[in-house]
């Protein structure tokens, strides 16, 4: 921990030195410090009169406070390990009061979880509770283990360290950005260090997911609905911090959704799928159903149910193989 | 009574996130009541009305809306202890992003939106910078990437504040919003003698007074004007 007092004192330069990514804190916050670097801090802002830091609404005090806080947590986030090991929901309640149907679920990372239920029946609240890391303070009385222990209250607080990524159906890319440019913009904020290979690898994998192939320089809104998905799902899993990533159904459209489990799966993801195809509720290990609020019960996919899987496989390839056909003008009824 | 003043820039979602957020602290038995703070023109106090939550809707016309909010907030506090509220929501609109309504030692939320771009943490003042807990809406939409592009935005421009997503639609964490809002030992009986979190901008001129015509001999007052010098010998100009 650093104090407020020795940050006053040390000068912009040796500051960046100490912590390079003050940097983009100096530039968020719009203070200008080229030209500036062997000033101390105070003496940065002896340099404004009153009018200017009022002009620009700074206040030297709280300045150095959030500052101080920043280089903290960031120096915590670098240090810690995060590590999510397992993860365990201890039952609760439903709507109605009645107790969950199920003793104890622990999830291990490179485990998929599908979430079955009617709309409304309170898939949200789960991953609500997950992601509040619940202590039997929310409305279902869900109790939330990371590592089979007690969770530490950062979880819930902390804005670098989130438990749950989402990707769900009506996700949009909203930056006017190329993909190269976006992925680095995420990679930045997660004070990456190899930046250009952490970048290639994201595009490559997302390519490998998506139907058609795109360039690192393709404007993200110009990307179709399966490139999109991929390259979210790809920097999703490569990129994002969080160990538990929910997936809210993914569409058959324009993308490999066998490899895109694969992909989160090595990246030692726990993933959770809220999902009604056949095909992907079956991949995962167990499937949670929920009624009414509550976890009703817990289903093992079984060798037995499997076997249909085999099946709804080949049907999937199939549909593929058309949809691929299509796409490149052929006729269906070829060979 | 709990005071609680959320702000944020116009159609960021602060309607919707109260109101979800009212319901969890009604299913605790707490009593609610929202006073809005707006320009020209709200109707969400109907949205109040039929959520049935006790409101009040003030409307700053031609004065400067937050300074408007200020003149009027003991005001609103003394009708929220009337009525018995355990906690009261001031909602008003940040509108030039300059000002906030915020008081010392009154938990004060800031309602911002994932579409808003990520420059936008950078260009909202003392209403992003000093608020404690700041709620970013409209996380469904974007993907996770930008969620947390943003998210560490926000948290560059405010480090100690608890950063939170809302859906503003489903009000999935509206609950764990609700959770830290209500707190006995923040309990007020007046807010005369509290101050500002951060002093409203000066500006007195011609123009806050009535005047519409253009030209420097109708300027007066705290006027100033654009360095429209090139560059070189210009300082702080916007890169």
């Amino acid at each position: 921990m650093i104090t407020k007092e020795r940050i006053e004192d040390r000068t912009i330069a040796d500051l960046l030195q100490a912590y390079p990514f003050v940097d983009s804190f100096f530039n968020n916050n719009t203070l200008e410090i080229e030209g500036k670097e062997s000033l101390t801090l105070s003496q940065l802002f002896d340099e404004m009169d009153e009018e200017e830091r009022e002009d620009r609404a700074l206040d030297p005090d709280q300045f150095s406070a959030q500052l101080l806080e920043f280089i903290n947590q960031m120096l915590s986030f670098l240090d810690e390990d995060n590590s999510v090991q397992s993860l365990t929901i201890l039952p609760g309640t439903d709507k109605s009061g009645n107790p969950e149907g199920f003793t104890e679920l622990v999830v291990r990372k490179s485990e998929v979880i599908s979430i079955v239920g009617a709309t409304g029946s309170g898939k949200s609240r789960l991953l609500g509770d997950i992601e509040w890391v619940a202590q039997k303070d929310t409305p279902t009385s869900r109790q939330i283990l990371i590592n089979d222990d007690l969770p530490d209250t950062s979880w819930r607080f902390s804005s670098s360290k989130k438990l749950v990524a989402q990707l769900s159906q009506n996700m949009n890319f909203v930056m006017d950005l190329s993909a190269q440019e976006f992925v680095e913009l995420h990679a930045e904020s997660r004070l990456v260090e190899s930046r250009d290979e952490v970048v290639t690898r994201i595009i490559g994998e997302a390519n490998k997911l998506a139907g058609e192939p795109f360039t690192p320089e393709t404007p993200i809104t110009s990307l179709s609905g399966g490139q999109s998905r991929a390259l979210m799902i790809a920097d999703t899993a490569i990129l994002s911090k969080s160990p538990i990533i929910l997936i809210d159904e993914i569409e058959n459209a324009g993308i490999d959704r066998k490899k895109a489990l694969a992909l989160l799966l090595s990246e030692e993801k726990i993933v959770l799928m809220a999902t009604h195809d056949p095909v992907l509720a079956l991949m995962g290990d167990r499937r949670i159903v929920i009624r009414n609020g509550g976890i009703a019960k817990v289903i093992e996919t079984t060798e037995e149910e499997r076997t249909i899987l085999g099946k709804l496989e080949e049907l999937d390839r199939t549909l593929l193989s058309y949809r691929t056909r299509l796409r490149m003008g052929e006729s269906l009824l070829d060979d | 009574m709990n005071l609680v003043t959320v702000s944020g820039p116009p159609s960021s979602g602060k309607t919707s996130v109260i109101l979800k957020t009212i319901d969890s602290l009604k299913n605790r038995g707490l009593k609610v009541g929202v006073a809005k703070f707006d320009c020209l023109y709200t109707d969400d106090d109907i949205l109040y009305e039929k959520a049935g939550i006790p409101v009040k809707k003030g409307l700053s016309g031609a004065l400067c809306p937050d300074h408007y909010f200020v003149s009027n907030v003991e005001e609103v506090t003394q009708w929220g202890i009337k009525e018995g509220f355990d906690v009261l929501i001031s909602e008003s609109a940040g509108l030039c992003n300059r000002c906030s309504p915020y008081i010392k030692d009154i938990k004060a939320i800031c309602v911002i939106d994932n579409l808003s771009g990520i420059n936008t943490p950078k260009k909202i003042g003392p209403m992003l910078k000093s608020a404690d807990i700041v709620v970013i809406t409209k996380g469904d939409i974007v993907s996770q990437a930008e969620r947390e592009v943003f998210a560490s935005r926000v948290n560059m421009v405010n480090p100690s504040a608890i950063i939170m997503n809302i859906n503003g639609l489903t009000g999935q964490g509206s609950f764990e919003l609700s959770t830290l809002i209500f707190d006995e030992k923040d309990s007020i009986e007046t807010l005369v003698g509290k101050k500002l979190r951060f002093s409203m901008p000066s500006a007195l001129c011609s123009y806050c007074l009535g005047e519409t015509r253009i030209g420097e001999s109708f300027q007066m007052g705290n006027v100033r004007k654009m360095n429209l010098q090139d560059k070189t010998d210009s300082k702080g100009s916007a890169k």
